[in-house]
Parts: C-alpha cells; structure tokens; sequence
C-alpha cells in the first residue's frame, strides 16, 4: 500500500486490514512514524524512536513504551482489537521512560516509572505508542498557545491555532500525523481544538476513564476521551480505555460496553437547541458572554447542520432552558483553578523535574520554592494558581470556591430537567472558527470565551462529542452533542448519523 | 489576682496498625531502608491517585466505638495545603468539618472528634542544629509517609500536666487492647500535641491557648506542659498576655532561666498558615453501612472503662483496685480467672485483687503478665482464701506467695509442710503474749499509758516466736486484754 493510500485508512479501517492480512503493523507504523518525526506543526514533543518503533514480533522491549503491552505478552498485534494502530498521546498522560511533562517547563526532563491506567489498556489492546502529543501547559488554554514545547499550528491554516488544551493531538490527527489521538477535557480541552481542526472529540461521563496517571489539572473536571477522524474510530478507542479502575476511586464501570455505531436514522430522538448556548453575536443582551457571542458563520453551519438531522428524523426542541448556564464559565474559573492550585503544589523541586536554586543561598529552602516555581511555570499556569489559591482563602472560600460549587450543582440540574425533554442537547462546539496565532494571548478572558459552550458539560460530568458540521470561511465548524451520564452509546449512535449525512471532509488537511 | 487553673486539651495522632498504608498499597515500614516502601501514590508523583485504605476506615471506627463518639455516616476527606519537603503531594489528606467520629469520652475527659490523615514522610537534617533551618543538607525517607492516622482531639478537660499524663496513659491501654496500634512513644506510632492555656480559677471562660508539640515521651509530656503553665503562669502574673502560637519543647535543652527543656516558638498567629482545606476530589466520600458498624462492634470485647465499671458494680471493688485491673488487662484476666477457680475456700474479690495488684506484682519482673508465672490463678486464690478464712496470718501468707513465686506448688501443702496454720488455740497465744509483755516491760507501760504505737516491739516478739503464724489483730487484742485497756 503507498503511505498516501495508507494514511487515507481510518484507524478503524487499517485495523481492519491489519487483522485481515492486508497490511502489517510494522508498515502502518513506520509511515506514520516517518509523518510524525517530520512533523512541522509542533504537533509532538517526543517521537517513538525508529529503531524501536517496530511494534509486533520485535524483540526489543517495551522499555519506551512504543511496544504496546499485547506484544509483550506475545500475543500477534493483529489478533488484538486495535492491531497495533499507532497512538499518539497526550503529553500529559504518564508513560513508563517516556517524557511526559504536561507542557511545563517544571517537569523537564522527567520520565514516569509507571503508564497511565488508560494508556496502558489502549496498549493492552494492542495500542502502539506513536509519539506524546503538544498541549497547554497542564491543559490550561484554548489554543495551545501555553506550552513549554511552543504553540501548535493549525494544518488548515498555519497562521492560526488548533484550539487546546489537547491542541497536538488534535492537529496530529487532522493533519495525518497519526491515526488517532489520545487527549483529555476538563472545560472543553478535546472537544474545542477537535472542532477548530476538523475532526472527532468525545469527552465521556466523569468517571467513565481512569484518571491515574493523568497529570491532574482540576480532578473533578478531568477526563480522558479519543481524538478521532470520525465517530467509529472515537467509538473504537474508547470502548478500549473505559472501566472502573482500582487505582481511581472516582472511576466507575459503564453500564454498557461501548459499541461500534450502526444507527442510520434519528427517528424519534428529540434534540434540544438550548437558547443559552447558541446565540449569536449581542444576542441575550449581556455582552459577549451572554447566549455565548457566537459567530454569524458557525451559527449558519450549526443551523444547517440541524436542519439536516430533522431531515434524518430528529426532533429539534427549540425551548429547552439551561437558565444557570451562562454563569458556567464563571463557577469553572473558580473551581478548576482551586483544584489546579492545590494539585500542582507538588511541583515544588523537591523530588523530580525542575529545580531552582541561588547559587549563594543553595539552603534556602523558601527561595528554592519560589525560584522553582517562579521558572518552571508559565504565565497562564500563575494565573490561575493565584486565583485558586484566592479562591481557597479563609474568609473567601464560602464567597468563591462555595457558591461556585452550588452553581455547579444548579448546572448539573438543568440539565437533568432538559434530558427529561429531549434526548440530546446540541450546541455549536466553539464560539468561533480557529483564530489566529497571538490574537487572544493578550486577553485572558476571551480566551476563557472559547469555552463558553463546552464547559456546561464539563461540571455537569456529562458525556458530549463534537463533530465537525461545516466549514466558515475554509475553517472547520464543530458541533457539539452532549446527553445524559453514561449515554455514550446513543451518544456515538445519533453523532455517526449526522456524520454521514453531513458528509464533511476531513482531507485537505492532510499533509 | 486570684489563683490561675490550667486548662488543658490535647491532640493525639495514632499510627493505625493496618498492612498497608492510606491512600497506596506500600506496606507500613518498620526500620526498612529508607525509601523502600514507597510507590507513585505516597511519593506523591505526577498523575498518582489515592484509594483510601478500609481497614483504616475499620480502624478508625472501632476507636470512635470505643470512646463512645457519634459516627457520621457520611464523612469527607479534605485537603489541607502547606508545602512541605516531607509533604510531597503539597497537602495532607486529611479530614476536616465532616469527621469520621465526633464527641465521646474516655474517663472524665470528653473527646471532641476522632479523624484519618495520612502521615507525613520523615525528614532528617544533617548538620549541627538538627532542625530544617541552618542544616548543611536534609534527605527525607518517605517510608513513613502516607502511614494511617487517627487523630484524636480532646476536650479542654484536663487541668494539670500529672492529669495529662495519667489520662494520656488511659487512653494508651485503652488503644492498645483495641489492637488499632503499637502506640509506642518513642518509636511515633503514638504522639501528643498539648494545647494549654491559663485562666483565673473559677471563670468560665478560656484564656489565649497555645499549641505546644514535639513531646515525644510520657514523661516529656508531663515536664513540657508543667514548664508551659509556668512560662504562662509568669507572663500572666507580671501583667503580660500570652501570644497565640505554636511552641517547641525541646528537652534536651534548658531554657533562659534554667528550667529543663527550653520552650521555643514555631510560628505565632500572625504565620499560622492558611490550610486552604477544601473536599478532596479524588475521593469519594466515606459512607460507613450499617455492616461496617457491626464488624467493628463485634471487634471491640469489653473496653477497659466497662470492665473496671463492672468490677466495681458486680465485684464491689474499690475504684482504684477496679481500674487498677482493668487497664492493665493481663490483671484483670488473672484476677477474673482465679475468682473463676475452684478452692476449698472462696476468697473474696477485694481481697484477691488487693493480693494481685500489690503481693503479686511486686514479686514479679517488671510489667510480666502474671498468667506466664509460676503461680497459676488457682493456687493465689487458694491462698488468698486461707488467709481471708485466717486459717494463716497475712504474714505466712506472704511467706507461702515467696516460695509460689520461686518453686511453684500448692499452697496448702506448703501450708502444711512448713507448719505455718495460724495459732488457733488463743491459750498457747496468750501465753506467748504473757511471755512477751514480761520481757519488754516498759513498752508494756507504755501502752498501758495510751501509747498505741509502743505495742510494736510487744508484737514483733510475739511474730518471732510464732514464726509469723499468730493474727495480728488477735495478738493485739490479747496485749490490750492482758494490760486491762
């Protein structure tokens, strides 16, 4: 098979082939490998190296991770669900000898002595780690601007941004760098940069993947999910990672295995427009923030895209109301902080990492702390470090950290009211197509924006996917479908259908 | 100004004794190579995750059971955040205002709440001062770390430093029967932090406290807060007012006016830090079931404030005799057994605890349970009954307990073999009496004169001619009868 005909495979098309005997792993792998290693985007911050790349039948070990485990046990990669597909992972999740450093500077050089719990079961079935994947520094940031590793280009549109915090993952996957793509979402993380580049993100019910070995950002929020170039293939990796884990107390088992989509119509599903989440620009009479300002060109495409699922059946609930939603974003900006506050306290150059020390004070052990800290996080990472620390203060707490809680739980209630009506919400994924390198930087709070829509979802704990639906002015335009926790299957049913209908392609992209 | 009265509240933080530890499945460490029993989760390393221990949970409920506490069926833990280089994670797990157990009591001191932590890793300072600030270098052995904690509050119920002492003593057996820990002072599976301030006798309400720790033994704890109430004591009477703080005693030094064991301060509230606490994520709350409660109920036996309580209700004990025996429990079980045996003559239980806990123990090697002597429960109830029958004197008694002691054997043979029954004949006694009063006339006018005490040389005689077989009391009747007083 030539590489261009090779990459053109969905990755649940070349695992197919490879268990059918059409292909080889090892071949799969060095193309992709070879995309990877010339990869101009920054998509990636470590490559699996070539001579240890080969994932089946090699007697190299899995000392640095790219043999997934199957091949260890000495099972043939083909025989194994995921046939040695190549994976590429976010930074931020921890492989055994292989760098992993959730995009900070404060973890140089560091190298986990253990694999995260979703890594590893990808890798179990038969996974082959392709490379660690570009990402905000500890997955804060909507455009992947906040790396240590520098920011990722956008394969549509160099100039611009893939989106974030899983922006390497999601323009490697766009891109063609690898077939697949592991990321996580804590407000929006997988599926805002899967709809900036154009392809298929699904954060799952909060519980649903293990978060062991996830380098923590805000641990109620986090969740790992696929970065996919369409629905089957995010069905596939998923059914892979989910499952209770012993090591994760907040982790839970699915009621159901996930299964590969089959639906061909959306007879009788009721899809809920949630006048909150999708209005346009001065729309709601708020400002910006209010009804979400978003813009007229993903609107229309958003627009269009139901008009389609009507066409296949669905019925669009135009008065379903998430009143608390707008004051999401506001809840997220104190809790996830106040979680990152006290989660990256750990990174203080005593035991791994980055240390800092005055070369005539080496004792000090306070200044060692804050030269540490002071050198090893980013700007965006201080930021909210301060806010969270605010936000945990005595005498603040019940006014911050408190009352966001409650929003959160008045959040989590509408939408349980909503899913009383209606068996899907729909949203378009971002505000705005992908922007251009540097034009929110200067701006926190506009960058916070781009999380408008997806960040209901998040303190919610429910699952959502995001699709791509369109494109404005030759920019991809996600759509967002969210439902209630642990509807992932009909979730992934209702999301294969509008993608076949919507027909969008992915391609032009591919470098 | 009217007399000051310490009050005193105290924090005890007990090493659960599970397998394994809190949050990971490290097994505890007991002098291993440092850092060898250590894992992602208790290094506190990027992604790690706790899953908390239920044994622990099990553990920490039989002591809430045991002291009588309200046990939440629902409690949290919570982060308390401070940087640390024995902290890797940048907080403790910890609990907070949803503890695991709240209120109790344990004797006459109310307990305020009973939580789970997890421990801290130990650092070791290398350099002159030994501590943090000024050594040369500091390693930290994270074995330790993430060991369970019951941390136990009480009640600011305690007004001396002896009190603090004894009760901290109390609590000590009482945990040490459960089996929830080693609670070994001088090896930290059991430490006291004192909160202590003073206030005019009388008033009700509590003076400015300070938080005195590091008092890493039972008679360090007594010496540090005696030397707190007086460093407060002399704040207060020359017109002064104590700083809220926490404190250091170190013992091994002497303060400015020479007093053992300096007292220096750790942080004032001013730096008393901000624990930013709040519900830790990565656990879910702790639901204790109504099978939860049962296993632990079924655990408890009888507690030693209900043993002695029994013993002074059913047994009619004296309340020191009562304790006495049920907190060291190797007596009481001794004791329960030799009022269980079967002997010609039942002994009564004051008098069979009186010779426990004073004739017997003191025969044997400091701290040895009397059930591996060679004196079996029987064979002291035996002899307990012959002299409460006054078959023999308390003095051939003790006579017959020294060769139990030594060879073992029965009491009464002993008894016989010696020839050590009691003069029965009152006769042959008061001829011995006569005999004695003769050959120490003045004592024998002094008594007649109302000295009680002169009687002893008159006694003694008497004792050393009968080989101590001759009562006592019965001796001192007939000197009295044969003076006419």
């Amino acid at each position: 098979m030539s590489d261009a005909d090779l990459i053109a495979l969905t990755a649940a098309e070349a695992a197919h082939q490879i268990s059918i005997g059409a292909l080889s792993p090892q071949e799969l792998f060095s193309a992709y490998r070879a995309r990877a290693a010339a990869d101009e985007l920054n998509c990636f911050t470590w490559v699996a190296p070539a001579n240890e790349s080969a994932p089946a039948g090699s007697e190299s070990g899995g000392g640095r991770g790219s043999i997934g485990a199957a091949a260890e046990a000495g099972l043939e990669l083909r025989d194994t669900p995921l046939a040695g597909v190549p994976l590429a992972v976010k930074d931020l999740f921890c492989t055994e000898g292989v760098p992993s450093q959730s995009g900070s500077r404060i973890l140089e050089g560091y190298e986990p002595p253990y694999t995260a719990t979703a890594v590893a079961r990808l890798q179990s079935a038969g996974a082959s780690l392709l490379g660690k994947t570009n990402q905000d520094e500890f997955a804060m940031g909507s455009s992947n601007e906040n790396s240590a590793y520098g920011p990722v280009l956008n394969p549509w549109d160099r100039t611009r941004v893939p989106g974030g915090s899983s922006g390497g993952s999601a323009a490697a996957v766009a891109a063609g760098l690898a077939p697949w793509a592991l990321g996580t979402d804590t407000g929006g993380s997988i599926r805002q940069p899967a709809a900036l580049c154009g392809i298929v993100g699904m954060k799952p019910t909060y519980g649903a993947v293990s978060r062991y070995g996830m380098i923590a950002f805000a641990s109620s929020l986090d969740q790992a999910g696929p970065l996919t170039r369409d629905v089957t293939d995010a069905a596939l990796l998923l059914r892979h990672m989910v499952g209770r884990d012993p090591c994760d107390a907040t982790s839970l088992q699915l009621p159901a295995e996930i299964e590969l989509p089959n639906a061909e119509l959306l007879d009788g599903i009721r899809i809920g427009v949630p006048a909150e989440l999708t209005g346009g620009p001065g729309e709601g009479g708020g400002g910006d923030s209010e009804g979400g300002g978003i813009e007229a060109g993903v609107l229309e495409a958003f627009r269009a895209a139901l008009t389609q699922a009507e066409g296949l059946g669905a019925q669009i609930v135009q008065d379903v109301c998430l009143p608390h939603a707008p004051h999401a974003l506001s809840a997220y900006y104190v809790l996830a902080p106040a979680e990152a506050s006290s989660n990256l306290a750990r990174f203080d150059g005593v035991r791994y990492g980055l240390r800092s020390v005055d070369p005539t004070h080496p004792q000090d052990l306070l200044d060692m702390y804050e030269r540490t800290r002071h050198d090893g996080f980013g700007a965006e990472v201080k930021r909210r470090i301060m806010l969270g620390t605010y936000a945990l203060s005595a005498g603040y707490y019940e006014a911050y950290y408190g009352r966001a809680q409650r929003v959160r739980t008045k959040i989590a209630e509408d939408f349980a009211r909503a899913f009383a009506r209606v068996d899907f919400i729909v949203t378009p994924t971002a505000p705005s197509v992908a922007f251009g390198l540097g034009e929110k930087t200067g701006d926190p709070l506009q960058m916070y924006l781009n999380d408008y829509c997806t960040v209901p979802m998040s303190l919610a704990g429910i699952p959502a996917i995001s699709i791509p639906c369109g494109l404005h002015e030759g920019l991809p335009v996600g759509l967002q479908l969210a439902g209630p926790a642990f509807s992932e299957n009909e979730l992934l049913d209702a999301a294969y259908v509008l993608e076949l209908a919507l027909a969008f392609d992915g391609s032009p992209a591919r470098v | 100004m009217s007399e000051l009265e310490p009050v005193i509240g105290l924090e005890i933080h007990v090493q659960l004794k599970t397998r394994t530890k809190m949050f990971c499945g490290c097994e505890l460490s007991f002098g291993e190579l440092p850092n060898t029993r250590t894992c992602p989760v208790c290094l506190g390393l990027p992604g790690a995750l706790p899953v908390a221990n239920a044994q622990a949970i099990h553990l920490g409920l039989t002591i809430g059971l045991a002291l009588g506490s309200q046990i939440a069926p629902r409690s949290v833990f919570h982060r308390k955040n401070y940087f640390y280089p024995d902290l890797p994670k940048g907080y403790q797990i910890s609990q907070y205002d949803e503890p695991l157990c709240s209120g109790g009591s344990l004797g006459e001191v109310r307990i305020h709440r009973v939580h789970l932590e997890e421990d801290a890793a130990k650092l070791i300072h290398v350099g002159e001062s030994g501590r943090i600030h000024g050594s040369q270098e500091s390693v930290v052995d994270f074995n330790r770390g993430g060991t369970p904690l019951a941390e136990i509050v009480t009640e600011p119920d305690l007004r001396s430093a002896e009190q603090a002492g004894e009760w901290l003593r109390l609590l000590r057996t009482t945990l040490r029967q459960l089996g929830v820990s080693d609670v070994n002072m001088e090896e930290g599976s059991l430490r006291c932090d004192a909160n202590i301030s003073l206030r005019p006798a009388g008033v009700q309400e509590l003076g400015t406290k300070t938080e005195l720790k590091n008092m890493n033994s039972f008679r360090f704890i007594e010496r540090g807060i005696k030397a707190e109430i007086a460093r407060q004591e002399k704040i207060l009477t020359g017109g002064g007012h104590v700083e809220q703080e926490t404190l250091h005693y170190d013992p091994t030094t002497r303060s400015a006016d020479g007093a053992a064991g300096a007292i220096t301060s750790l942080r004032s509230k001013e730096e008393a830090h901000d624990y930013r606490y709040f519900p830790e994520p990565d656990l879910l709350p702790v639901r204790i079931d109504e099978q939860m409660l049962t296993r632990a109920r079924k655990g408890l036996g009888e507690l030693p404030t209900d043993r002695a309580q029994r013993f002074e209700r059913e047994l009619g004990l004296t309340a020191d005799s009562a304790w006495l025996l049920a907190f060291r429990g190797e007596l009481g079980d001794y004791f329960e057994a030799a009022l269980a045996a079967k002997t010609e003559l039942a002994p009564p239980a004051q008098a069979l605890a009186n010779w426990i806990a004073t004739e017997l123990v003191a025969r044997l090697p400091e701290g040895e349970d009397p059930a591996i002597s060679r004196v079996p429960p029987a064979a002291l109830a035996a002899l307990v009954g012959l002299v409460s029958a006054k078959r023999i004197s308390i003095g051939a008694g003790r006579q017959v307990l020294d060769r139990l002691v030594n060879e073992g054997g029965d009491p009464q043979l002993i008894v016989q073999a010696e020839g050590l029954e009691a003069i029965g004949d009152s006769d042959e006694l008061a001829g011995i009496v006569a005999a004695a009063l003769q050959a120490n006339p003045d004592a024998a006018e002094r008594v007649r004169e109302g000295n009680a005490k002169a009687i002893g040389p008159i006694v003694g005689q008497v004792m050393r001619e009968t080989k101590g077989r001759a009562d006592g009391g019965e001796v001192t009747r007939l000197v009295h009868e044969q003076l006419g007083v």
